[in-house]
């Protein structure tokens, strides 16, 4: 029997549990494996005021933003990738519909470094970066410092450590464990850089097999496992499916305007009930 | 992302599939090459598909040594990955391949540039908090830019995107001029060429200012002016792209139709 039992919860019970309102919070996944079936719940529960941290706010973020639970942005490439604009990003950023929403913009980076340093326990983490860039001068939390060891300056960035971060993954043991594979991003160092992880999977094993370039997150780094095929969708799971590109360029269409958005809400958000 | 655009009258080429021979033509083998997604990928596919197999392909998504079949719709896709020779976080490929200085090449696009190379892929208007075109951003554009041995920025020409003055500097090319990057602390080269669907434009060796060095087949110096927000210099020797060659444009073709995007007129 396992150890770890009461790591495994509902997505349901995760959300309600973990997520709260106001919270920061890091729901990662380059491209790959992004936990679009926890964003949802986030939205069906209706928190709200959340700051979201995620390097390609993709259509994850759109969705949240567009449900009005985020107030604030922090990211690097706002777009669909490969198809052009986030219309429920620009709706909340520009009109304030439904909500105002604030940004703070980074370089992948400098992003990327804000979770290093978070990961670290270190107040920031030093690049090469931003330089000649006018991103300098609207983005908080970057600050140029003087090297103690050579002649030179070096941008510092300001550690982000937030509250609850959430993935997905291919599979959970038995103990909690959770092995992932494929690209990765920036996912190890939001986990180690936040206070919460729930990590939700596509099936649990009884013992991993090593997979091409698969990293390990012990379970001592997860609060809780949410066992949840096809959370990835419409983004996708290497071994389990592929990423679903139709659907992506669909949402641009289906984002455009607030009256075709709102049905897609209604319709495959709220009509649906989570486990 | 157009992925075919007008055909010449008599040619039987469009400017999409010179401006990407062009562009791959420009890739030299054995070169490490940071691709970002759409033209510079399809270019680096390309140029791996012919002069240039064993060309290092790093994209900002973790993959290394990519060696893709077809035309990834975005950054992060399976083909990637499936294809590579590992795939890494992206701290080593920012502070680890990227920072040091290990890029040869740097491939990007661009919504706006200017005489000088900078680049542009944030906003269009007069202030970052009200823009009138809100655009995707830096994502891994920046540090390319400043850290590549040398880049290449591909882009289509008119006068929206070629500009006097920047409506912001998202990525650095030669800054105002001579000097720009070594203030900087730049460790990069910066832009060695802009290649576009009329011609190619290289900096001046002395002003590192934007100038028209060649022609695409049956494109006049006027046409590129016309499409040139700024007053463009025509360097003395002016060269004509050869014309592509069989192999090429049925490279490029083969590559385009494995896009999960239909190409827009």
């Amino acid at each position: 029997m396992s150890k770890n039992l009461s790591k495994f919860k509902s997505l349901k019970d995760a959300i309600s549990e973990y997520v709260s309102d106001g919270d920061m919070i890091a729901i990662e996944g380059f491209t790959h494996l992004i936990p679009f079936a926890a964003a949802h719940e986030i939205i069906r529960q209706g928190k709200t005021n959340l700051t979201a941290v995620r390097l390609t706010p993709d259509l994850v973020y759109d969705q949240l933003i567009g449900s009005g639970c985020v107030s604030k942005v922090i990211f690097s490439f706002v777009g669909n990738p490969g198809v052009g604009s986030l219309h429920r990003f620009k709706d909340a950023y520009l009109n304030d519909w439904p909500k105002p929403l604030e940004i703070e913009e980074h370089t992948h980076a400098g992003l990327t470094n804000r979770y290093i340093a978070g990961a670290s326990g270190l107040p920031f983490a030093i690049l090469r970066g931003y330089s000649g860039s006018d991103l300098i001068k609207e983005t908080k939390n970057i600050a140029f410092i003087n090297s103690p060891f050579s002649d030179e300056q070096i941008l510092a960035v300001a550690a982000i450590n937030p509250d609850i971060t959430i993935i997905h993954a291919q599979q959970a043991d038995m103990n909690g464990n959770v092995m992932l594979w494929g690209i990765v991003g920036s996912s190890k160092e939001a986990i180690f850089a936040a206070k919460k992880v729930i990590v939700t999977v596509e099936e649990i094993v009884d013992k991993f097999q090593p997979q091409f370039n698969s990293i390990i997150i012990p379970a001592v780094l997860i609060n809780c496992v949410v066992l949840q095929p096809n959370g990835a969708w419409p983004s996708y799971a290497s071994g389990y499916y592929e990423r679903d590109n139709d659907q992506y360029i669909k949402w641009d269409i289906i984002s455009k305007d607030r009256e075709s958005f709102q049905e897609w809400l209604q319709s495959e958000i709220f009509a649906k009930v989570s486990l | 992302m157009t992925l075919t655009g007008l055909t010449h009258p008599d040619m039987s080429w469009n400017s999409n599939e010179i401006m990407t021979i062009a562009a791959a033509r420009s890739l030299k083998n054995g070169m490490i090459c940071f691709v970002g997604i759409g033209i510079p990928s399809t270019a680096a596919i390309l140029a791996k598909s012919m002069h240039a197999p064993d060309i290092f392909l790093i994209y900002e998504s973790g993959t290394i040594d990519t060696n893709p079949k077809k035309l990834p719709l975005s950054i992060g896709d399976g083909e990637l990955a499936n294809n590579s020779l590992s795939v890494v976080g992206m701290p080593e490929i920012f502070n680890y391949w990227l920072q040091p200085g290990r890029v040869d090449i740097g491939f990007l696009g661009a919504a706006q540039i200017d005489k000088f190379g900078n680049i542009n892929t944030t906003f269009i208007g007069n202030h970052y908090r009200e823009p009138k075109v809100r655009l995707p951003g830096a994502g891994g554009a920046t540090e390319i830019a400043g850290a590549c041995k040398e880049v290449v920025i591909i882009l289509k020409h008119s006068e929206r995107a070629f500009v006097e003055k920047l409506d912001f500097i998202t990525s650095i090319g030669h800054g105002d001029g001579p000097q720009s990057r070594h203030r900087l602390g730049l460790i990069g080269n910066g832009p060695s060429a802009v290649i576009t669907d009329l011609g190619i434009l290289q900096p001046d060796p002395e002003t590192l200012e934007l100038t028209l060095v060649q022609l695409h087949p049956g494109i006049t110096v006027d046409q590129v002016k016309r499409n040139t927000g700024w007053k463009l210099k025509v360097a003395e020797k002016l060269t004509t792209t050869p014309n592509p060659k069989k192999i090429e444009l049925e490279n490029v073709r083969a590559l385009i139709a494995t896009s999960s995007l239909k190409p827009k007129e």
